[in-house]
């Protein structure tokens, strides 16, 4: 039998996601919704503490955060690749002010990719973050995850910093379009 | 078709701001933050310089952290017809503490009074109010600012108001621009760290 290389539903970083948000103090979970951010939709939505967001368009959760942290809490912003481009004019915000943004990006065009009009956002993302001041860490293997999403964590709210972790295509796995 | 109405902006937001209390209020950028400047600077304003159509959902992020306070969103036509998907969310919501007040003059005052979607025909109350907020008005005479201005302190329920104004531009108030600055004695005000 052989190892399937692509990460199933039960992997374990699906959990981590919201377990290291949760350790980092994240009192608000803003999202608009992506298969790869499914457990840690699921796990914000049944969590009485947070304040599950959901999203027409990813640049709402921008303003949301920014309000939140002024009104002293701390969020997260998840979103697919697609959306980082739907978020680039209101990146302004944080970084005029400072403020901290804590973003998890789940890639799309990214690698094994069935769907190629999602390879030119895709391939876009993390040059369009850096663009726009946010800094960024790749995480391609199950092991990173949680290690890279703490450190994004510590900077954004210790250092008042836009930071995104995108999480590879060859880490959530390739989608079935055939079932 | 309606383009706009006759009431005097800075009037309409000196009324609404006037003995503010523990009021926190977000402005969206152009004019509205011009107008609750000339009402008198305050640590618990924040201005939008930029980020157009975000307006509504820093409010939206205050009011749930603070839920104690009230918290007003003073913006105009244009700034809020970019953040038309906000109505729909802010409704889901649908926080208790949160009043949302829609300068509309129809046009995009700042930019050199283009006619907006509001001037239009787009009437963004019932816009709101298709998207379930509890309250959605418009306010057409000076009369009704007396009672939008205490609905947005009694913390009564999620509301929405556009109040018709005259298209003009009256001379510029300008806000600080020191994001970090205005930011620190935002959190400052409410007893939190500014490093």
């Amino acid at each position: 039998m052989t190892i399937p290389e692509t990460a199933t539903a039960v992997a374990p970083w699906r959990d981590e996601v919201f377990a290291v948000l949760k350790g980092a103090g994240v009192k608000h979970v803003a999202y608009v919704p992506d298969a790869g951010h499914a457990t840690a939709i699921r796990l914000a939505e049944a969590d009485p503490d947070i304040n599950a967001v959901v999203l027409t368009t990813e640049e709402e959760g921008i303003g949301y955060l920014a309000g939140a942290w002024l009104g002293g809490e701390r969020g997260a912003l998840l979103m697919q690749s697609s959306g980082v481009g739907n978020c680039i004019n209101t990146l302004a915000l944080p970084a005029v002010a400072r403020l901290p943004l804590l973003m998890v990006v789940t890639m799309r065009g990214d690698w094994a990719e069935f769907n190629n009009w999602q390879n030119p956002m895709g391939q876009a993302t993390e040059a369009a973050l850096r663009l726009m001041g946010v800094m960024t860490w790749r995480a391609d293997r199950p092991e990173d995850v949680g290690p890279l999403l703490r450190g994004a964590a510590t900077m954004a709210f210790e250092g008042d910093a836009a930071c995104a972790v995108l999480l590879g295509q060859r880490l959530i796995g390739e989608k079935e379009w055939v079932k | 078709m309606s383009a706009g109405g006759h009431l005097d902006r800075r009037q309409v937001v000196a009324e609404l701001l006037k003995d503010r209390g523990d009021l926190v209020v977000v402005t969206g950028l152009g004019s509205p933050s011009y107008d609750v400047m000339a009402a008198g600077d305050h640590d618990l304003n924040y201005y939008l310089w930029a980020a157009m159509g975000s307006a509504a959902m820093v409010g939206l992020g205050i009011a749930t952290a603070q839920p104690e306070r009230p918290v007003l969103v003073v913006t105009g036509d244009g700034e809020q017809l970019m953040g038309f998907g906000a109505l729909a969310t802010i409704a889901v919501r649908r926080p208790r503490n949160l009043a949302i007040v829609v300068l509309d003059n129809g046009h995009f005052g700042e930019t050199g009074m283009q006619p907006s979607h509001a001037g239009q025909g787009i009437e963004l109350a019932k816009v709101a109010a298709v998207c379930g907020f509890p309250v959605a008005e418009t306010v057409v005479e000076a009369s009704g600012i007396a009672t939008l201005r205490q609905r947005i302190h009694a913390r009564a329920g999620l509301s929405f108001a556009t109040v018709k104004i005259a298209a003009d531009n009256p001379p510029r108030a300008l806000p600080p621009r020191d994001g970090v600055q205005v930011k620190n004695r935002f959190r400052a005000a409410l007893g939190f760290p500014t490093a």
